[in-house]
């Protein structure tokens, strides 16, 4: 197993309380899994993301444990997570399109970075990434404004890999790209496993029409917990929890995002992670919500490597 | 790079007229007519003065002709080196006279800017972002800064100057010795040096710590800074990278700051009796000196464009991206 | 949202500490001089008296009470700084409005005019026209250091107002026909109201220390007292040999203080206003 999760909650803080954006979830992700996450906007992705690599200033690790290959991740201590960064679990960011130095040549960037973590660069094998990504060695002279920005996102994509991570983290690269753009990085993702350079791999996303071309599993989150996760072509084709079904039928064409169409036949918000109310998240806006779902349904298994968190999924 | 510098000259070309200009209208434009009430109340008591700032007047203005044709002939007396001459210092020419002035000027000046510079960067770098030092040092950096520069001169003048005794409060060097190049002489101008450049120097320290602190503080928020830290990059190539990018506003800072480091020199050399340019503007106010301050006007001028040159050539030096010609701030 | 922004002006410390520092010398400029029956230049006490219970601040060299000086004069500070601020600030919001939002050679011309004020050192230029005035006073000298003050304030304001330009409410507001200016006051420039407040007290500081260092070279309101004149004539009665502190710390520190708690109150805000300052 590379990554296990369990019950992992993770806090912000803020003035009016704790919103508690990450709140008990556990799963695991397998030696050369690529697992998509997906879910409505605030429903915590980013938060799952972050805690895996660096909590921002106002996040909490308040409990759980993350395990990457059998060692555990110190989430809360810096420095402690230092040893894993890069090496072990390693990001590809959202704000590709300015990650990178503008004052440095990209080559000497990415030579001081190795050289601060204590690797020795290896121009070769360097050129040879770029090659596979599609850029030539020339850019390595170059100063980011004088890239375009999927150039850009290349760029960071090879350099976050560079050390062959256990889990590469991807939060939203795609949601800035036109479709064929959207389309060459996915097929990049996938090349990146296939060839080894990285081993398991978390796909946050938006359009589940396009992660389900790359993803063996998909992981759903609704407010702050996991919803379902199963194999790609079962959790698109056979949904058991009631929200992964309605997000399944609203699922357009490639290329057009969820988020772009509402919800349609769900009335109402996710609840508030400020105060969420005990049980099912779900239950204001579920149809088929009962007694029982003022309790907390359990992730369980249902049928091998299908997770479900629903009172209503045999 | 070509058209970076053209639209710099450019502008500095424009300033120089612009400025040569209002020199120009001044005297002929304000209220009451200035040249005539001039002419007739100068406090001067040689009458060769008056006659001669009589003939001056008319060779520059030439009084009677045409507006623009006096306007021309301000140019051309301009261009020959002509700024007239100095009524206080009758009858030296009055470019002798800054010329003479403007060396303590610049021995001011350029070590106060560059080391008040350097070191305030440094130290507002070095302070960023570490609780103790920003929440005790700092504060000291924002009174420094909102100082005026009179004062400080003065506070220093009379601390170290006339309580302690330590240092002279007035001139360039003991009013017994022979400007030469003996250890007693370059002794005593380093004596009398030491207090305007100290006031000078730490009015301007206090800038610099500050406007790098803050800057500091947004460059560790950037992105670049998000995806190094998250690839576990230690906080030394994380502070060497915010450092450097932080340090090109400053450099365009130092070029927006001239004019009031300038201004900072003039009135603390006031303070000091310290014989440079500012002291020439007191006395040319004093004694209705006006080729005197108008020469002096367009002298600092000069000056200033030829420094915001240099700081563009710098600026290209340590910004990369301005040598590409993609471009780049400023 | 608004209850946040108070909530953290509120805890900000370097807020709090600068408004208090202001409000103190406003309030001593606007209720100190009614203490008095007498006019601030006045000959009203021993020469060269240190400080006591009947003059708070001693006297001068001639008689005068420097505490009626200063408390008068932190009213002439004031009133410079703020009058010469607006005026920079109005200045510097119409250029860089205008050349932000039309861009084009209106923005070319506009830049290249901010770029000359730029670089002319202000005080030098202000020197040459002041020497030339025969009567000068407070709303003329901040006449024009708004007048040459304002350019890097249309600079920032231009840089910002090119980035909302192409926002969709600003777009919008083109598409439905409404006029230039008024889609800067209504669309543009509440969106950067706080920037614009921001400006405006740096520009409220430095007009201060700018008639404070005319005052001081001998080119200040010809009539009344400043901060800046009593450090002036101070100087040139010869305060300092003398040893007559009294007389030249106060107006000096009234500068320092209201300058420094501007400054301060501008970082104080800057933090409130930019979440990604503040500190948890
Ligand atoms: N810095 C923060 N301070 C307080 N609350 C935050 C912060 N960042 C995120 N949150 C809250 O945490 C919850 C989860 O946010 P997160 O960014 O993880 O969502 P997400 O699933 O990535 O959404 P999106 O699809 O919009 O990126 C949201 O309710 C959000 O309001
Ligand atoms: S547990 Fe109940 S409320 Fe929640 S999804 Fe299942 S049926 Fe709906
Ligand atoms: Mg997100």
């Amino acid at each position: 197993m590379a990554l296990n999760v369990t019950d992992l909650r993770v806090y912000y803080r803020t003035l009016r309380g704790e919103v508690k954006a990450l709140d008990g979830v556990t799963f695991s992700v397998a030696d050369g899994e690529i697992m998509g996450l997906a879910g409505e906007s605030g429903s915590g992705k980013s938060t799952l993301a972050k805690s895996l690599i660096r909590l921002d200033g106002r996040m909490r690790h308040v409990g759980g444990t993350v395990e990457l290959d059998g060692k555990t991740m110190p989430l809360s201590d810096d420095t402690g997570m230092d040893r894993f960064r890069f090496r072990e679990v390693s990001l590809i960011p959202q704000y590709s399109m300015s990650a990178l130095n503008p004052t440095r040549k990209i080559g000497k960037m990415v030579g001081e970075l190795l050289e601060s973590r204590g690797e020795r660069p290896e121009r070769a094998e360097l050129e040879r990434r770029l090659e596979l990504v599609g850029l030539s060695k020339d850019v390595l002279d170059r100063y980011p404004i004088e890239l375009s920005g999927g150039m850009k996102q290349r760029v960071v994509m090879v350099v976050s890999t560079l050390l062959n991570p256990s889990l590469l983290i991807a939060d939203e690269i795609t949601s800035a790209l036109d479709v064929s753009s959207q389309k060459a990085v996915a097929t990049t993702l996938l090349g990146f496993r296939d060839r080894g350079l990285v081993t398991s791999m978390m796909v946050v996303t938006h359009d589940i029409s396009l992660v389900y071309q790359i993803a063996d599993t998909i992981m759903v989150m609704y407010a702050g917990r996991l919803a379902e996760k199963a194999p790609a072509d079962v959790l698109v084709t056979a949904p058991r929890h009631p929200y992964t079904k309605q997000l399944i039928s609203a699922l357009p064409e490639v290329g057009v995002r969820y988020e772009d169409r509402r919800l349609t036949g769900i009335p109402g918000n996710p609840p508030s992670l400020l105060k969420p109310p005990g049980g099912c998240r779900f239950r204001d806006r579920c149809p088929l919500a009962f007694e029982q779902c003022a309790e907390q349904p359990p992730f369980a298994e249902v049928a091998p490597g299908h997770f479900v968190a629903c009172w209503k999924a045999e | 790079m070509r058209r970076y510098f053209g639209r710099k000259l450019l502008i500095y070309g424009l300033t120089f007229f612009v400025a040569v200009t209002i020199n120009w209208m001044i005297p002929r434009f304000m209220p009451g007519d200035p040249v005539q009430s001039m002419l007739s109340r100068a406090n001067v008591a040689q009458p060769a003065a008056v006659e001669a700032m009589r003939a001056h007047y008319t060779a520059m203005f030439g009084l009677d002709l045409p507006l623009w044709q006096q306007y021309l002939n301000f140019w051309g007396s301009l261009l020959k080196g002509d700024l007239g001459i100095s009524i206080w210092l009758f009858p030296t020419p009055v470019s002798d006279v800054i010329v003479r002035a403007v060396p303590y000027t610049l021995g001011l000046l350029i070590p106060s800017i560059l080391l008040s510079w350097f070191a305030g960067n440094r130290f507002g770098a070095f302070a960023a972002r570490r609780k103790w030092l920003d929440n005790s040092v700092l504060p000291i950096g924002y009174v420094l800064t909102a100082t005026p520069y009179m004062w400080l001169a003065i506070l220093l003048a009379w601390a170290l100057g006339i309580v302690a005794g330590i240092f002279p409060v007035a001139g360039a060097y003991g009013f017994d010795l022979q400007a030469s190049w003996s250890w007693t002489f370059l002794g005593s101008l380093a004596q009398h040096w030491f207090l305007p450049f100290a006031s000078l120097f730490l009015v301007a320290f206090g800038g610099w710590a500050i406007g790098m602190r803050n800057m500091i503080i947004y460059e560790l928020e950037a992105d670049y800074v998000n995806y190094l830290r998250a690839l576990g990059a230690p906080t030394r190539l994380v502070r060497r990278y915010a450092f450097r990018n932080a340090i090109l506003p400053q450099v365009t800072g130092l070029a927006l700051q001239l004019g009031v480091l300038v201004a900072g020199a003039l009135v603390t050399e006031i303070v000091f009796s310290y014989p440079g340019l500012g002291h020439l503007i007191l006395q040319a106010i004093q004694n209705q000196d006006f080729f005197l301050l108008q020469g002096t006007f367009l002298f600092i001028v000069i000056g200033v464009l030829i420094a915001n040159f240099i700081i563009d050539v710098a600026y290209v030096l340590v910004d990369p991206r301005t040598r590409t010609g993609m471009g780049g701030a400023a | 949202m608004r209850n946040e922004a108070l909530h953290f002006a509120l805890r900000n410390r370097k807020l709090v500490v600068g408004t208090v520092v202001i409000a103190v010398f406003l309030v001593a400029g606007l209720a100190g001089p009614l203490m008095f029956d007498h006019g601030p230049n006045d000959y009203v006490g021993p020469a060269m008296a240190p400080p006591s219970g009947e003059f708070w601040f001693g006297t001068t060299t001639f008689g005068q009470d420097v505490f009626a000086q200063f408390v008068y004069g932190l009213r002439a500070t004031f009133l410079v700084g703020v009058l010469g601020g607006v005026l920079a600030a109005a200045v510097g919001m119409v250029v860089g409005f205008v050349a932000g939002y039309r861009g084009g050679w209106v923005d070319e011309l506009l830049n290249m005019l901010t770029n000359i004020v730029l670089v002319l050192p202000a005080l030098v230029v202000l020197l040459i026209i002041n020497a030339y005035l025969g009567v000068r006073s407070i709303g003329v000298q901040a006449l024009f250091i708004g007048l040459t003050s304002w350019p890097w304030a249309a600079r920032a304001i231009r840089a910002q107002t090119f980035s909302l330009r192409s926002r969709d409410f600003v777009d919008l507001a083109r598409l439905s026909g409404v006029r230039t200016p008024k889609i800067i006051l209504r669309e543009i420039a509440p969106n950067m109201s706080s920037y614009l407040f921001l400006t405006f007290i740096l520009l409220f500081g430095s007009a201060i220390l700018v008639a404070a260092s005319l005052d001081f070279i001998g080119l200040g309101p010809t009539q009344g007292v400043s901060l800046g004149l009593m450090l002036n004539n101070a100087a040139r009665w010869s305060a300092l040999q003398l040893g007559l502190w009294w007389w030249f710390i106060p107006p000096g520190a009234g500068i320092t203080a209201i300058v420094g708690a501007l400054y301060v109150m501008n970082v104080g805000l800057d933090e409130v206003f930019n979440p990604k300052l503040r500190e948890m």
